[in-house]
């Protein structure tokens, strides 16, 4: 089954920071949830995730690549993988990086991603709240690596914030999800 | 009448075991040293297999063997079939895709059998399933009648380029659209037939035993038909000879047609049992059985109706794409064709029909009979046009109905059947008045004042049953008889053991036929048991579908009887020391007629036996006979169903006020269970028309594949409902029975919608008609309302 997901988030760090940190192995390792291995091969990665959707837990095996690179602008990012038998996941993502000023930068995707086997059969209803809470822990996670390696914004950040309030990272501004027509009204 | 007899609500022997948990499924039946199979299967819905790599998954715990497609051509296991040829117009033969019981080179929708993984536990065998990698070549996939038949469409199956499986017709054109010609108004209506899971209480499951000693297969499985399967898994599959393969079927829970076709996951148990040298047993999960059981119905149509003065129907055209699946199982290319447009006459006098149906590959789970098989389908088409062509003509949909009923029978309809006997009047009447249908707009006013609105539907169906003479269906291309057999044994001690080649997965034979046997033998109820399900017991049988088991299975064991009371009379003769001619047989009791000489029928049976009082190179000792009927016409069960429903529009919710049926099912054994049998049927058409519907994306995923997404009637669903019967003898068999097991789910979807239809004033709902499209549609009803 096909859903979309469309998205923005600012992070604290300029466009050359956050571009090196989407290319780092390492960062996105830790960044992706139940990203177990990432490993660059070629222009792209085999990476190894668990993930559970519902009553459905796997551990998705797959490449992933990148494509149309345009540093510091964004790239668009292909992948799939196998999950046994709990089906498959393949689809994509085009990243593109807004500078809203030298040390913030507007990070916005657009998901396109296909489901198929039993993450679709039991979990079609799931998937969008897991994809959500997915892409949150994921911004998460990567602004917090952005905002360490860029500590001119980070410290700023921090400056404007409430002395024993760390300013809330990231600000998720919109996710919208999108499934084919005709799936809650099929009946 | 007895109590006991026939005609008695006598109740079901079989509960006692069913209700207390002593029924003996497959499920139950574990043999020692037995190993678990767990199908691997593909979650692309077309894809090549371009590898598939074992190695890891044969390192894991437990595991005993692993099997691909590959194991089974090396050997030689032959594919699954389609036992019903079905030629296209041009008179070229359908064309059937090979189906391999584990997919080669190729995955044709979700849930394919990829490969099986055979273990110590089921836990270990589905662990090591997820170790085996596979190489998919994924293609695109088309899950719609309309994305197959697109130019440019991926061949599903080489032999059929195009995704068309057949074009075929049925009736004259010529004729039809002369009627259509001279026609004063017409109705035309596009309809959906939804594609529907059919969910039996107990998934099917299968062990696959076989004995190196005597080099000989059994095989436990969930069947309607044991019979059938072993002759499939012998002749075709290439098993085992039959006298080397026995096929039992015991307690079966529920099957609804799903039951009938002879699978993947039995052929691979059973072969591989010898393969691998241990029993080998499985079981299908829930999804499992979302996957890949047999759907029903999925029907694209559009249908005209022509009509004449005083809303005579002069003409029928109906044209009607069916959606196959990916493979043709067992008699699914039938389903559309011969159990559909011959039923398109309905219960009227339609001079003119030309029915066209094309029957289309896609990559989903194949489709095939589910209760009422085609005919609800033909039903629902007659039933909606007949309604809204009343509703176009101004007239009541029950006058409208009254004017155009065949009235004289036998009637031949253009369509193949020969109706042979009803009273569709008598129904409808009788319908009208249990219903209080003249009370029907004090009612929807009721409902208008408290902001509701109400409506009432009709649906007068027929349907045909049994299902036919073995000639007509050969001729029509079945690949085997339609008869039923059956065997009466009666042991020395006067009880009685009934061997049939039906099988009962919920109708009750167990308690009907004793019924039917008590009634004729004159014996107590207990004296009699039924034996069915064991090919090793029941020499031959064709099993239970088509409500057949009534019609053909009991006039088999009427047939028998026949020439058990002649033999017994006999041996009455000798022990009554009078002449054959003279003994009469009544109420259980052998008498000399003209005299108070008796013996009763133990007495008789005994003597049957020990031969002592008769020369036994004269008469032959013992006393057991066999019968096989052939049935010499279908059975045309019919009836009228009223539903009158009411709508919340401010939440689109449907509650079924009252629901009434009459149906006409010829003599009737067992009030109570005929009763059940339409509850039943009734519960499976609402669960069509408002609440079941699988759905598979456009990329082939099934999005309904548990009962989260999948929504079954459930109690509060559904009314009280008024049951009631008119009787015409069925003149085709010795009872005078027609079948009761479909008819609830033929009748009831198109009187839910013409109740729908007419409470909301406008004829655009498709099934299921979920609260969601309810709301929508009663909206724009609201809106209407209010500006009148």
């Amino acid at each position: 089954m096909a859903m979309t997901m469309t998205g923005e988030v600012d992070l604290p760090a300029s466009r050359a920071v956050v571009w090196e940190k989407l290319n780092d192995p390492a960062v996105l390792k830790d960044c992706i949830p139940g990203c177990e291995s990432l490993e660059r091969q070629g222009d792209g990665f085999v990476a190894t995730a668990k993930v559970k959707v519902g009553p459905v837990a796997a551990t998705f095996k797959g490449n992933v690549a990148l494509l149309d690179l345009d540093p510091p602008n964004g790239y668009r990012i292909e992948g799939s993988g196998e999950g046994g038998i709990a089906g498959f996941a393949k689809g994509g993502a085009v990243v593109k990086l807004q500078e809203i000023d030298p040390a913030n930068t507007r990070l916005v995707y657009n998901v396109e991603a296909q489901v198929g086997g039993k993450i679709a059969q039991l979990g079609a209803r799931l998937i969008d709240g897991v994809a959500k809470k997915m892409a949150d822990q994921f911004f998460e996670s990567f602004a917090q690596a952005v905002k360490s390696a860029a500590p001119a914004a980070a410290a700023a950040a921090v400056a404007s914030a409430a002395p024993a309030q760390a300013r809330p990272l990231p600000q998720l501004r919109a996710v919208t999800i999108n499934f084919p027509p005709g799936w809650e009204s099929g009946g | 009448m007895t109590a006991t007899g026939i005609g008695a609500p006598v109740r079901r022997k079989e509960d006692f075991r069913f209700i207390t948990g002593k029924g003996r499924y497959v499920d139950d039946i574990n043999r020692p040293g037995q190993a678990y199979a767990y199908f691997l299967r593909s979650p692309h819905a077309h894809a090549t297999i371009n590898k598939i790599d074992t190695s890891a998954a044969l390192k894991e715990p437990g595991v005993v063997a692993i099997l691909t497609g590959d194991d089974v051509a090396a050997d030689k296991v032959g594919g699954l079939i389609c036992g019903w040829m079905i030629h296209n117009k041009d008179g070229s033969p359908m064309k059937g895709g090979a189906h391999p019981a584990l997919a080669h080179g190729k995955v044709r929708y979700v849930g394919d059998h990829v490969a099986v993984v055979i273990a110590e536990t089921l836990a270990q065998a589905r662990d090591a399933s997820e170790k085996i990698e596979v190489d998919y070549g994924v293609l695109p996939a088309a899950a719609s009648i309309e994305s197959a038949r697109k130019a440019g469409a991926a061949a599903i199956h080489d032999v059929a380029p195009d995704n068309q499986v057949y074009d075929w017709h049925i009736g004259d054109k010529a004729a039809a659209d002369a009627a259509f010609a001279q026609a004063k108004h017409v109705t035309k209506l596009d309809i959906v037939n939804n594609r529907l899971v059919p969910n039996p209480m107990e998934p099917r499951a299968a062990v696959g035993d076989y004995d190196m000693g005597s080099d000989s297969f059994t095989l436990y499985t969930t069947s309607q038909n044991p019979h059938v399967a072993r002759l499939v898994l012998s002749a075709f599959i290439g098993i085992a000879p039959e006298n080397k393969l026995r096929v039992i079927a015991p307690d079966v829970g529920g099957g609804f047609g799903s039951k009938i076709f002879i699978y993947a996951e039995e052929t691979i148990c059973v072969w591989a049992a010898k393969k691998v040298g241990r029993p080998v047993k499985w079981t299908s999960d829930r999804t499992e059985a979302f996957l890949s059981d047999a759907h029903g119905r999925d029907h694209v149509t559009h249908a005209e109706m022509a009509l004449g003065d005083n809303g005579k129907i002069l003409g029928l055209r109906v044209k009607t794409r069916a959606n196959m699946g990916a493979y043709l199982s067992t008699f699914a290319s039938s389903v559309p064709t011969y159990l559909y447009a011959p039923l398109l006459s309905g219960q009227y006098n339609i001079p003119a029909i030309y029915a066209e149906v094309e029957a289309v590959y896609t990559n989903t789970a194949p489709v095939d009979a589910y209760r009422g098989a085609g005919r609800p389908e033909a039903t629902f088409v007659i039933e909606r046009l007949a309604e809204v062509a009343a509703r176009e003509l101004h007239m009541d949909p029950a006058e409208f109905r009254r004017r155009n009923f065949v009235t004289q029978f036998p009637h031949q309809t253009p369509v193949i059947m020969a109706y042979d006997a009803g009273d569709y009047d008598a129904s409808l009447t009788l319908a009208q008045k249990m219903h209080d249908t003249a009370g029907f707009l004090a009612r929807k006013a009721a409902s208008a004042a408290n902001g509701k609105l109400r409506g009432i539907g009709y649906s007068a169906y027929i349907e045909a049953c049994g299902i036919a003479p073995s000639a007509a269906v050969g001729s029509l291309g079945a690949g085997v008889g339609l008869w039923e057999s059956a065997e009466v044994r009666v042991n020395p001690v006067g009880t009685v053991e009934i061997l049939t080649g039906s099988h009962s997965h919920g109708q009750g034979h167990e308690t009907t036929f004793a019924q039917l046997v008590s009634s004729r033998l004159g014996i107590p109820l207990e004296n009699v048991s039924i034996v069915h399900g064991d090919t090793d017991k029941v020499q031959m049988g064709m099993g239970t579908y088509g409500s057949r088991s009534g019609a053909v299975g009991m006039s088999a064991i009427v047939k028998a009887l026949d020439k058990i009371e002649a033999k017994a009379k006999k041996v009455a003769a000798h022990v009554l020391e009078a002449a054959e001619g003279d003994i009469e047989f009544k109420d259980g009791k052998f008498t000399v007629k003209g005299t108070d000489k008796s013996a009763d029928f133990g007495t008789v049976a005994l003597n049957a036996y020990i031969a002592h009082k008769f020369n036994g190179q004269e008469l032959e000792p013992g006393l057991k006979e066999s019968a096989f009927w052939d049935p010499t016409n279908f059975t045309f069960p019919a009836g009228v169903h009223i539903c009158e429903l009411e709508i919340d529009p401010a939440t689109g919710v449907i509650k079924i006020d009252r629901w009434t049926a009459v149906d006409d099912f010829g003599n009737v054994i067992n009030p109570m269970i005929v009763e059940g049998q339409v509850h039943g049927g009734i519960a499976q058409g609402v669960g069509q028309a408002l609440l079941e519907g699988a759905v598979y994306d456009e990329s082939g995923q099934l999005l309904t594949a548990s009962f989260m997404d999948y929504t079954m009637p459930r109690a509060d669903d559904l009314p009280s409902y008024n049951v009631g019967m008119t009787v015409t003898p069925c003149p085709s068999n010795p009872l005078g029975i027609k079948g009761c097991g479909e008819a609830g789910a033929i009748a009831s979807p198109p009187a839910v919608i013409n109740a729908i239809t007419n409470a909301l004033g406008h004829e655009n709902i498709t099934m299921p008609a979920t609260p969601e499209k309810v709301w929508r549609a009663a909206q724009s009803a609201v809106r209407k309302q209010a500006a009148e």
